[in-house]
């Protein structure tokens, strides 16, 4: 009972709170947690954080609605042209004999990519027990579950014929590349959605009689419901970090497997440059790679959208980005060790189609993905006069947008390579494949501002877990309450755990 | 088949099986005037029955003949087959391993071939199940390879189907179930030979056949947005019919052949010892390198004498 009671209070508390911030205007979210939490020492950090989480379901912003319309609008686009291109064939996507792979694989195998990002970077910081991870974890696991649900949804438009997808379950030929690709992502989205939810359940206990309070009472049961009864007991809190931590480290085998499979759906075949050894690994680091850039990318985005500047800051970017440079001078590692020894021998197949993407009809976009994806990001994280938020995001975009290009000439080169003939054909985008790939990208917010409406945004139970942590080693003295003082600067506040006890987290310095 | 051509038929088996005895060239059993009609149904048509009367004719004592005649005695009519069984070569498994070989001495590159199999199956332009490529030999001349589906014995393109629907029938047909085809084209990825072609858009409309549905057998017409190759015909082989290809050649290239009985025809009615012929002729296949145990047989050259051009695959 004395922890019901005590979500009431913060209940309470977190209403005023929002009241305030409201009346303030949405220019700073967090402004608003000091003003009311000064009568209430206990309520004050909690309920600061708590309404910091709790903002995005509950008082998201007046931007929230037209922003939500516009992402849908490009999203129904997509889909229109998919329906379009459903009608017309395949053909209409740009597609032909000489480039019959081509965007959407370029596509399943990016948004894939880019899960994988999401759903590392929280599990190796969850196992290696980096604290700073805190305020990131949810963002990243809910971008782990978005994109593999979008690149799963890429498959559709892949096919010929999606209405048959069923096959794969009851027909299935267990010795395709393809039907174990089905295997994997199936598998991997599963445990993507696991690997959110877990984390999840002690903050939706934590906010249902909140949310019921603040005139969600639907979503309050939801929470309730999907909570299981969280009571954050001792043994309750032993089982669900056990669990957290047997997925982190399952997640992680789990998602080398998808790209490995994905990428032998290429190296199973005979074709010159798919048919690499290196190209498992080679999926693995850039799926690694370009998931870690889109971390930084939708952190960023929604740092700036929800107003968690006072959580999220120039250090948390940084440190992404000294996780992101490894990958990246691993992807181009791998990249001389691809082209290396095919182009020194010189197989006539080989020959032809690395000759095309170093210096001939793709050399271009190629060239592009080397320096814009890979120098210029290492680069931005070299050199610490470059080393800030912005450049990083900056770098991370590009790391984004030259890895799809990457995958678009090495699905598109071999292909377009007549292996008989040993002329190539070509492929054009068409106003189809493009409206469907940009709905796509549209739907990774879209999916993200949605998924935040209804679930916290932040982990607030890790943050205070972690803070607690911190506070037993460094602050021995939990007495003392801070002034308020001024937003962007760093300060001390005092939330209690799940267990009621009082905590310190640290608010990170920002200066925008 | 009126009576009356049939000796005609019966003549060509004849020379051919002195072809085979002899080495003198064969002539022309078959008028090449009607090859290149596909649709027609007909083409150079070797029917069951005039092989049959042809056999009787001659008897079992040419065992080319015999043999030529177990290549058309087709499943089909299983009564009629019993009688051929002369052949020798009836054993429990399936009555037929089909092969081809593929005389490239004669090729002129006309496209015949592809154009018949076009015709008869309502294809696009651009979906040439038999392609004729013109390849360039190492001291620079060209010569003409048409490339059917090599219908290989360990096709790549049915390991990697996701649902099975490509399948490899018990007598060496490489085909696809054009129903269960999810349109994936990892098939097409992973065939050496691109024997394979998608229907990107709505296939090219075919009258319909009373009595002959869409089957993998006789793929028309196409279905859009699936997956779709060359079958050898394989609704015309169980019927002692030649391919369109084998019978739209005038030049007589193109050989269907029959491993379990060790015989090859042509569309001018040549019969060959197919182990000889390809033996005798250094005959190799394509791409051999990757595995895939393909069913037919190139006889390297281009329209002159064997030894001028060496060209291989």
């Amino acid at each position: 009972m004395a922890d019901v009671t005590q979500r009431e209070q913060s209940g309470d508390g977190y209403g005023d709170g929002d009241g305030n911030g409201n009346g303030n205007g949405n220019g700073n979210g967090y402004s608003h947690g000091d003003g009311y939490g000064h009568g209430d020492g206990h309520g004050d950090g909690d309920g600061g954080l708590r309404a910091l989480a709790m903002r995005p379901v509950l008082r998201p912003g007046r931007w929230w609605a037209p922003t939500v319309g516009v992402l849908a609008l490009i999203v129904a686009w997509g889909v229109a042209a998919w329906v379009v291109q459903y009608h017309r064939g395949l053909g209409s996507a740009g597609y032909n004999d000489h480039a019959f792979w081509a965007i959407y694989i370029a596509d399943v195998v990016t948004f894939i990519g880019v899960s994988y990002g999401g759903a590392v970077v929280s599990a190796i910081l969850r196992l290696t027990g980096a604290e700073w991870r805190a305020p990131l974890t949810r963002i990243a696991e809910g971008t782990a579950v978005v994109t593999v649900l979008i690149g799963g949804a890429f498959i559709f438009p892949h096919l010929g014929r999606p209405e048959r997808i069923l096959e794969l379950i009851y027909r299935p030929n267990l010795s395709s590349p393809i039907f174990w690709d089905f295997v994997a992502v199936s598998t991997y989205a599963f445990a993507s959605m696991v690997f959110f939810y877990l984390p999840l359940i002690p903050d939706l206990a934590d906010a249902a009689d909140r949310v019921t309070a603040a005139g969600r009472p639907r979503l309050g049961r939801l929470y309730r419901l999907v909570s299981w009864r969280w009571r954050a007991t001792p043994a309750q809190r032993r089982i669900l970090s056990g669990s957290v931590g047997l997925v982190a480290i399952m997640i992680i085998p789990l998602a080398v497997s998808v790209h490995s499979v994905l990428s032998w759906a290429f190296a199973l075949t005979s074709r010159p440059w798919w048919h690499e050894s290196i190209w498992a690994p080679y999926f693995v680091v850039a799926a690694l790679y370009s998931g870690i850039a889109l971390v930084i990318v939708i952190v960023a985005l929604f740092r700036k959208l929800y107003g968690l500047q006072a959580l999220i800051g120039e250090r948390h970017f940084v440190r992404l980005g000294f996780i992101l440079a490894p990958f990246g001078a691993a992807y181009l590692y791998l990249t001389l060790a691809d082209f290396l020894p095919g182009g020194y021998v010189g197989d006539h197949g080989v020959a032809a189609v690395f000759s095309s993407v170093l210096v001939g009809r793709y050399a271009i976009g190629f060239w592009l993905f080397v320096v814009g994806g890979c120098i210029a990001p290492l680069l931005v994280i070299a050199i610490p006069r470059l080393r800030h938020t912005r450049q990083i995001v900056a770098a991370a975009v590009l790391v984004d947008l030259a890895l799809w290009l990457k995958r678009m000439i090495m699905v598109v080169a071999p292909a377009n390579y007549g292996r008989i003939s040993g002329l190539f054909g070509s492929y054009h985008f068409t106003w189809i494949s493009v409206s469907v790939t940009l709905a796509g990208v549209a739907a990774i917010p879209l999916l993200l501002l949605l998924l935040f409406r209804v679930v916290p945004i932040l982990s607030v139970a890790e943050i205070e877990e972690l803070a607690h942590a911190e506070q037993q080693v460094h602050i021995p003295s939990p007495a003392v309450i801070p002034a308020p003082t001024p937003v962007g600067v760093n300060t001390r506040r005092q939330p209690s755990d799940l267990l009621g006890r009082p905590a310190t987290f640290d608010i990170a310095p920002e200066t925008p | 088949m009126s009576a009356s051509e049939e000796p005609v038929r019966f003549t060509g088996i004849r020379r051919a099986e002195q072809n085979l005895v002899t080495g003198e060239d064969a002539t022309a059993g078959c008028p090449s005037g009607d090859a290149g009609m596909p649709g027609s149904g007909s083409g150079c048509k070797l029917s069951r029955r005039s092989l049959l009367g042809g056999a009787a004719a001659v008897g079992a004592a040419a065992a080319a003949s015999a043999a030529a005649l177990e290549v058309f005695g087709g499943s089909a009519k299983p009564a009629a087959a019993d009688t051929s069984s002369t052949a020798g070569s009836s054993s429990s498994g399936p009555a037929h391993q089909w092969a081809m070989v593929l005389d490239l001495r004669n090729c002129d590159g006309c496209k015949a071939c592809t154009m018949a199999c076009q015709q008869r199956h309502s294809l696009w332009p651009s979906q040439e199940w038999i392609k004729v490529y013109t390849m360039t030999t190492a001291a620079g001349g060209t010569y003409h390879m048409a490339r059917p589906c090599q219908m290989c014995e360990d096709p790549p393109c049915l390991y990697v189907c996701p649902v099975g629907a490509t399948f490899r029938t018990d007598e060496g047909l490489v085909l696809v179930d054009q129903d269960a085809c999810i349109g994936c084209r990892t098939c097409m990825a992973a065939c050496p030979y691109e024997a394979r072609y998608f229907n990107w858009g709505d296939p090219k409309p075919a009258a319909k056949i009373p009595g002959m549905p869409r089957s993998p057998d006789w793929p028309v017409p196409q279905v859009k947005d699936t997956v779709g190759k060359c079958v050898w015909c394989a609704d015309r082989l169980p019927k002692g019919e030649l391919p369109a290809c084998v019978a739209g050649c005038p030049m007589g290239v193109i050989y269907i052949g029959d491993l379990t009985t060790d015989v090859a025809i042509n569309g001018l009615g040549n019969v060959v010892r197919l182990s000889e012929f390809i033996r005798d002729n250094d005959g190799v296949r394509f791409q051999e390198e990757y595995g895939t145990s393909p069913r037919v047989w190139y006889i390297p050259g281009h329209g002159q004498d064997l030894n001028s051009d060496s060209a291989t695959a």
